[in-house]
């Protein structure tokens, strides 16, 4: 799922400035199920900025919607009668939501509420680790399913850096080293024959290096006139 | 035509050449300064002149920004020593390596080590973008490539002079998975590498464990390994390599050397002291060097002593490696 993170209220306030009427926009999906941008969280950020406002002598008017999914036209068209008279729109969804109400209602501003960060996996009860980077070319294939793109930090394709020490990431204590995870996964399928091959340089302009990535469809296009 | 103009060799260098007669050859290190100072390379390469046949000069170590390593390769020249132009995938992308590395030879560097390069997070730039677009292994095959095929990445020709170095890389034994060491090594000698330094060899037990496993793969027969070793100057900076350089394994051997040469000496008596354990550590190296002489599959040593470039001349000396061998 994509995963982010609330940003402090104090970015929160900077990037509010001196709105009046400010409409906090959760999105129930995504940003509900990793507790960054859904309904409660909507709630317990809309009572925060009144409390911070009302402090600071200029209290604002914050009034709260959640839709279902903030990232589709067809679920938050019906917000279009909400917006009437709000300064600004504080959205809790992640970067696509934020740019959809942007795009779909161009006449007032709204702005990032959280931080996306990444593609990621619950792996336990409040903890998300990425999984993918969306590099648009799934290598996971050749890798025993475990991504060197996300989950190396240098990205490496052909083995582990010198930094591999007892299982864990040379960057970070607190994470394990992506290349012992394939090693492993080889060694218990038997086939680390696969691993000896060289990997020729990725094609990065499946990526964001290629520019902006779109996907048509044309057999799921309607026919215009 | 362009095996002639380099009399058989790759690339003409003077370690290429050292190592295909046959000597025990030595590497050095030189590290730039975080200066545009000229003057610190210079006085660096004055004081390793003639104690090995060619020094690497790092590539912003550390993730640190420093002189570039093509720069101060070029100083280093003008000195009169060979280096070994240090590129890590930390940093540039395939155009700016191929790039950067045409000018590299016309500017006369021969030897050219790849490198994945140390993370960024550790260096003094923390909140930077990183590239790599290529590992060590591709980069390897793509310089191999420019120089055996006179091709760029992209297939495309090299019309005109092709660059032709002595490909080198590094490997670490002592990172994990341990198993997977040795067929690391076999891939980047699979993608062309010619030499390759070990990352510093504080544990020689498992340095031999690693060594026999390449004999048995008959990997000493097709790349020359070049053990890498270093002094360590007090006991401060053994615990640090042991606990804080991430995949490096330092044995307590070389912590109670340390103790044992100042035992002696009375707590008060701090420059005494400090003497003794440099000669200590100086001496340790030198004993270790000889060891390394005697495994099989060991082509030589990488001396790795940045910021304390003096202690080189003494170590190879102590070793009776001293003067190096000059091969025509
Ligand atoms: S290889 Fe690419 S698409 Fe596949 S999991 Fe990794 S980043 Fe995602
Ligand atoms: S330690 Fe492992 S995960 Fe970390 S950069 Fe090196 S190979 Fe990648």
């Amino acid at each position: 799922m994509i995963v982010g993170e609330r940003k402090p209220l104090s970015e929160i306030m900077e990037l509010l400035g001196g709105a009046q009427k400010v409409l906090v926009a959760g999105c129930g999906t995504c940003v509900t199920v990793c507790f960054a941008g859904g309904e409660k969280e909507v709630g317990i950020l809309a009572s925060e900025l009144r409390m911070k406002s009302k402090l600071d002598d200029h209290a604002m008017d914050v009034e709260e919607a959640t839709v279902q999914r903030q990232c589709e036209w067809e679920y938050i068209d019906p917000l279009r009668e909400r917006l009437d008279g709000f300064d600004v729109v504080l959205s809790l969804a992640c970067g696509i939501g934020v740019q959809a109400m942007n795009e779909r209602f161009p006449g007032v501003i709204t702005l990032p509420g959280i931080n996306t960060t990444s593609l990621s996996l619950p792996v336990e009860q409040g903890v998300w680790e990425e999984r993918c980077q969306a590099c648009g070319d799934c290598l996971l294939g050749t890798t025993f399913g475990i991504c060197p793109i996300a989950r190396c930090s240098k990205q490496l394709l052909n083995g582990p850096c010198g930094g591999s020490q007892e299982g864990i990431c040379e960057v970070d204590s607190d994470t394990p080293c992506a290349w012992q995870l394939i090693w492993d996964r080889a060694i218990e399928f038997d086939q680390v024959r696969r691993l000896l091959d060289i990997q020729a340089p990725k094609n990065w302009s499946q990526s964001r290096d290629g520019g902006l990535r779109k996907i048509v469809r044309e057999d799921l296009q309607l026919e215009s006139e | 035509m362009a095996e002639e103009r380099t009399n058989g060799h790759k690339s003409g260098s003077n370690l290429e050449k050292v190592l295909r007669a046959g000597h025990f050859a030595i590497t050095g290190e030189l590290g730039p300064p975080q200066s545009a100072d000229a003057e610190e390379v210079i006085h660096k390469a004055r004081l390793l002149k003639g104690t090995a046949e060619a020094f690497n000069i790092t590539d912003n170590q550390t993730a640190v920004v420093r002189l570039s390593s093509i720069g101060s390769a070029v100083l280093v020249i003008k000195e009169g020593l060979e280096p070994t132009v240090q590129m890590t995938c930390r940093d540039r992308n395939r155009l700016a390596i191929q790039s950067d590395l045409l000018g590299a030879y016309a500017l006369g560097a021969r030897n050219l080590l790849c490198l994945t390069g140390d993370h960024q997070s550790f260096g003094n730039h923390p909140t930077a973008k990183n590239v790599h677009d290529l590992d060590s292994i591709q980069m390897i095959r793509m310089v191999k490539n420019m120089r055996d095929e006179g091709i760029f990445e992209c297939g495309d020709e090299i019309k005109g002079k092709v660059p032709r170095f002595f490909i080198g890389a590094a490997i670490n034994p002592f990172a994990d998975p341990f198993e997977f060491r040795a067929h690391r090594l076999a891939k980047k000698v699979e993608a062309g590498v010619d030499f390759v330094q070990t990352q510093l060899i504080y544990d020689m037990g498992r340095f031999r464990k690693f060594m026999e496993q390449v004999v048995n793969m008959g990997l000493h027969e097709k790349v020359y390994i070049l053990a890498g070793v270093g002094p360590i100057k007090s006991i401060g900076a053994a615990n640090y390599m042991k606990n804080y350089v991430p995949g490096m394994i330092v044995q307590d051997e070389w912590i109670e050397g340390l103790r044992a040469a100042i035992t002696d000496i009375p707590k008060e008596d701090k420059d005494a002291r400090r003497e003794a354990l440099r000669n200590q550590g100086i001496k340790a190296c030198s004993e270790q060097i000889k060891e390394l002489r005697e495994i099989e599959g060991v082509a030589g040593v990488h001396i790795m002593a940045i910021e304390w470039e003096e202690a080189v001349r003494p170590i190879v000396e102590g070793a009776g490696l001293l003067p190096r061998p000059q091969v025509e």
